[in-house]
């Protein structure tokens, strides 16, 4: 089985989500799951902590991509922190860091959700 | 290695093809793209050549030549050419917030070349081909 785990934390109006382990095209349902739920419950700032996420696939991606403009219209975001740089480079070859906030840590991460947005 | 057409194999896929790169002399960062590549490739089989039937075949095998190693992959889906899918561009494609497709773009840049062979009896060859660059000749 691969390994693959999703813990969500709740700290006031952002849900952190703990990625651990494999995100490939075997386990990306379980974060779309996750997703769906958020959004049903109306949580739309979405904080995705990478730390321990080993390996991301074009399957693990495209969860992100299905569900930003949902967020983005409910005013919330996705943003995500901690990534490894091996992480990091799948997203960077493909032009995430355009259109994703992706910063150094969760700290960093949170003052970007709690603080007015930059014009 | 042969596999069934699931996405719960693909790990076994990225342990096969990690382990033959090593030993094949690339280094980690190289080792890693080319089993995202392989990855994209089996789960594009999965998704798109047989539509998520479960009790098909992928057949994955390595061929290495000096400084050239070589993933063949085969299978005998609805046959699909890599070449045929254009490249986006990246801001244009995110900007549109589309999802799927990223796949192609992967590997085609984390591989040196890729290869497609139509075959009788609706077999379908997909080849991916990473070159060695500092690798000793013996």
């Amino acid at each position: 089985m691969s390994s693959f785990k999703i813990d969500i934390r709740e700290m006031s109006n952002i849900n952190v989500l703990d990625l651990k382990g494999y995100l490939d095209a075997h386990t990306a349902p379980d974060l779309e799951k996750v997703f769906q739920n958020l959004l049903e419950r109306k949580k739309y700032n979405i904080l995705i902590n990478c730390k321990d996420l080993t390996y991301i696939s074009s399957a693990g991606l495209g969860v992100f991509m299905a569900y930003i403009e949902d967020v983005r219209k409910n005013n919330g975001d996705i943003k995500l922190s901690n990534m490894s740089p091996k992480v990091y480079n799948v997203f960077d070859l493909l032009g995430f860091p355009l259109l994703y906030d992706i910063t150094k840590d969760e700290k960093e991460a949170i003052q970007k959700f709690t603080s007015p947005k930059k014009l | 290695m042969k596999i069934h057409s699931q996405t719960e194999k693909l790990e076994f896929v990225r342990t096969f093809i990690s382990e033959a790169a090593q030993q094949f002399g690339f280094d980690e960062d190289s080792v890693q793209n080319i089993v995202l590549a392989v990855d994209e490739a089996c789960t594009n089989i999965i998704k798109h050549s047989y539509e998520y039937a479960s009790n098909k075949d992928i057949d994955i095998r390595i061929m290495t030549d000096d400084h050239r190693f070589e993933i063949i992959i085969t299978h005998q889906g609805k046959p699909f050419d890599p070449k045929s899918v254009e490249i986006p561009d990246m801001p244009a494609y995110l900007a549109s917030y589309r999802k799927g497709g990223l796949g192609m773009y992967i590997m085609r840049a984390m591989m040196d070349e890729i290869e497609y062979k139509k075959l009788p009896n609706n077999i379908t060859e997909v080849h991916l081909i990473k070159y060695l660059r500092n690798k000793i000749s013996r």
